[in-house]
């Protein structure tokens, strides 16, 4: 069972139920679980949207599009049903959040698709959950059948005229359909390859209906932005950034955990006070700021706020929150060829600059890293990753280079260290595969 | 295909996915869910159970194969009964990931994607898990084992093997 951790530098918001058995109906309803929904039902679409607006609640997904905004695209009117779809494919590495909120707190993405559902006119509500988490989508096929059972959800949910049905839907094994176009294509039964945008989901999306896409994080915050309202919760945040966000610290950190803390906390706080510091009392040689996608930081680079604007002025991204910690022992063009090695694997082929782009970066990474690269092979890197970006139908693409882009100009000096033939200065572990 | 048909799986799989095919606006949604659900069952997506999919959705077989090679958690060959799983991506990597793959390699006595001659294990180097705050982690068919050292190991494997002579 997945550890829970504190701090209290932490603003409990969304995982203030954690460990108190909400995932039970009853319970959930003892901590003022199904209110925001009910009260939304009263108030009406307008009325959500303005709210969700208000807060400053951005995507929980990696791209931080504000949510109220994303809703409001939905149109009034469609000849088609209109659908809430929760991504909870979680699989960027260095992310685990989702997993814990639908441990611990299934009925918040519950009552969130609600209020989804509610404020663009959706009768259906899908959740999909990544195929790896099967004990947690039997948590939240128990939760679904519960708020049936209750009347939360049905054809008149909490006793009114409106229609509300939730669906869940595993995966099995994909990392790039957690993006939007790609989900939607797994949940039709196909390959989870991207489609061409536009048209945009929030026109033509699911089964050609209009729909809106949510990260579960985004989802199971929405009935706690209701509840504490949309000015409060929007006062916890930083500028342009309302609230608080899940942080996934891993790798060489003393107290590893998911951490909720106030949207642009410091990053150098968060790794020194509430991870506890390096692991061993090792020195730090960098930070991924927002699950393996994201390009890295050096240590003066960290006294930053984690909010998605100033990351972003940073040269990298706040993605999907998960921070990994790397200390001074690790071997930086190891850590990338694990990195690139992901994305070659997760690469769908489609496009031929990711195909392509991602095989050809981890080749050149291995040999690399096994004391057989020559100097070109640094710019070649580079060359190869710069000229995957933007050139493909979904962003698996941009992921799979940002990262190796940062680590080559960033570390440009540990690259050269493995030239001329001589052994990776850290690892334990050189392999050459077959090229 | 109703479940009482012939089948090539049990009643109580039959009777779920004869329910799964009419929970979704499109019959097709159901394919993903219940290939997996098959291979749970049978071990593998083997030429009959890609038959019994496609009638089951009203699909073409080639159709069907066309989806399920799409994703890394469906397999057409057989695995053992305990799939091992250890995931070495970054988080796990940084925290022994690979040192707990290797044990696993030495206790089984087999590699990446193999399986011990007995079908009880098989072992499978894996992305990401969603486990990366708790790492090491590894996951046996859906169970997570998290925040593990090499020495933890044999135990793990020791109480899977207790699951059988349990059974036996």
């Amino acid at each position: 069972m997945p550890r829970l951790v504190s701090h209290p530098d932490e603003v409990k918001i969304v995982t203030r139920r954690f460990g108190q058995g909400a995932a039970k109906i009853e319970r959930y309803i003892e901590l003022g679980g199904y209110e925001a929904a009910k009260k939304c039902l009263a108030q009406g679409p307008e009325w959500i949207i303005d709210e969700m607006k208000a807060s400053g609640l951005r995507g929980r997904g990696g791209a931080g599009f504000p949510t109220g905004l994303k809703w409001s695209f939905v149109p009034k009117q469609s000849a088609k049903p209109k659908y809430v779809l929760v991504n909870g494919d979680e699989s960027e590495p260095g992310t685990c959040k989702d997993h814990l909120i639908f441990l611990h707190d299934p009925h918040a993405v519950i009552e969130g698709t609600i209020i989804a559902g509610l404020a663009i006119g959706a009768k259906t509500g899908f959740i999909y959950l990544r195929g790896e988490y099967r004990y947690l989508l039997e948590f939240m096929e128990k939760a679904v059948a519960d708020a049936y059972a209750r009347g939360f959800l049905g054809t008149h949910i909490f006793g009114s005229d409106t229609e509300f049905q939730i669906i869940t839907q595993t995966g099995a094994g994909a990392y790039e359909v957690g993006e939007e176009s790609a989900l939607m294509e797994s949940l039709e039964g196909k390959r989870g390859v991207p489609r061409i945008k536009p048209p945009f989901p929030a026109v033509v999306g699911l089964y050609g209906g209009p729909t809106v896409i949510n990260n579960a994080e985004t989802i199971a915050t929405v009935p706690h932005v209701i509840a504490m309202g949309a000015a409060a919760y929007a006062a916890v945040g930083s500028v342009r950034n309302g609230g608080t966000r899940l942080f996934g610290l891993s790798g060489h950190v003393e107290r590893p955990g998911v951490y909720e803390l106030p949207m642009g906390y410091n990053l150098r706080k968060m790794i020194y006070e509430v991870g506890g510091g390096v692991r061993g009392g090792r020195g730090l040689k960098a930070v991924v700021p927002g699950g393996s996608s994201t390009p890295v930081l050096l240590p003066e680079e960290i006294d930053i706020g984690m909010d998605f604007d100033q990351v972003g002025k940073a040269g990298s991204m706040l993605g999907s929150g998960g921070v990994v910690v790397i200390d001074d022992q690790t071997c930086i063009v190891e850590f990338a060829l694990r990195t690139i090695s992901f994305y070659q694997h997760e690469s769908c082929g489609w496009c031929i600059p990711c195909r392509e782009g991602t095989d050809w970066l981890k080749k050149s990474l291995t040999r690399f890293h096994a004391g057989f690269g020559e100097t070109k092979d640094i710019d070649n890197i580079q060359y190869l990753a710069e000229n995957m970006m933007g050139r493909t139908f979904c962003p698996l693409g941009d992921a799979a280079a940002m990262p190796i882009l940062g680590f080559v100009k960033k570390f440009r000096k540990e690259f050269e260290e493995h030239l001329g033939g001589k052994a990776c200065p850290f690892a334990k572990r050189v392999e050459l595969a077959v090229i | 295909m109703s479940s009482e048909t012939m089948s090539l799986f049990s009643a109580k799989l039959a009777a779920r996915l004869d329910a799964l095919v009419l929970k979704y606006p499109l019959r097709r949604s159901a394919l993903v869910p219940m290939l997996l659900y098959a291979q749970d069952e049978i071990g593998y997506l083997s030429d009959a159970v890609i038959a019994e999919v496609a009638e089951r959705i009203g699909i073409t077989e080639l159709d069907v194969r066309n989806v399920a090679t799409y994703y890394s958690m469906l397999r057409f060959k057989p695995a053992g009964k305990y799939n091992v799983q250890v995931c070495t991506n970054i988080s796990c990597m940084l925290r022994g990931g690979y040192e707990i793959l290797e044990r696993f390699e030495e206790e089984l006595g087999i590699g990446h994607n193999s399986m011990t001659p007995d079908g009880l294990f098989s072992l499978e180097e894996v992305e990401c898990i969603g486990a990366c705050c708790w790492a090491p982690a590894i996951q046996v068919n859906y169970d997570f084992h998290d925040e593990l050292s090499p020495e933890q190991v044999p135990e793990i494997l020791a109480s899977y093997r207790g699951r059988e002579t349990a059974h036996a």
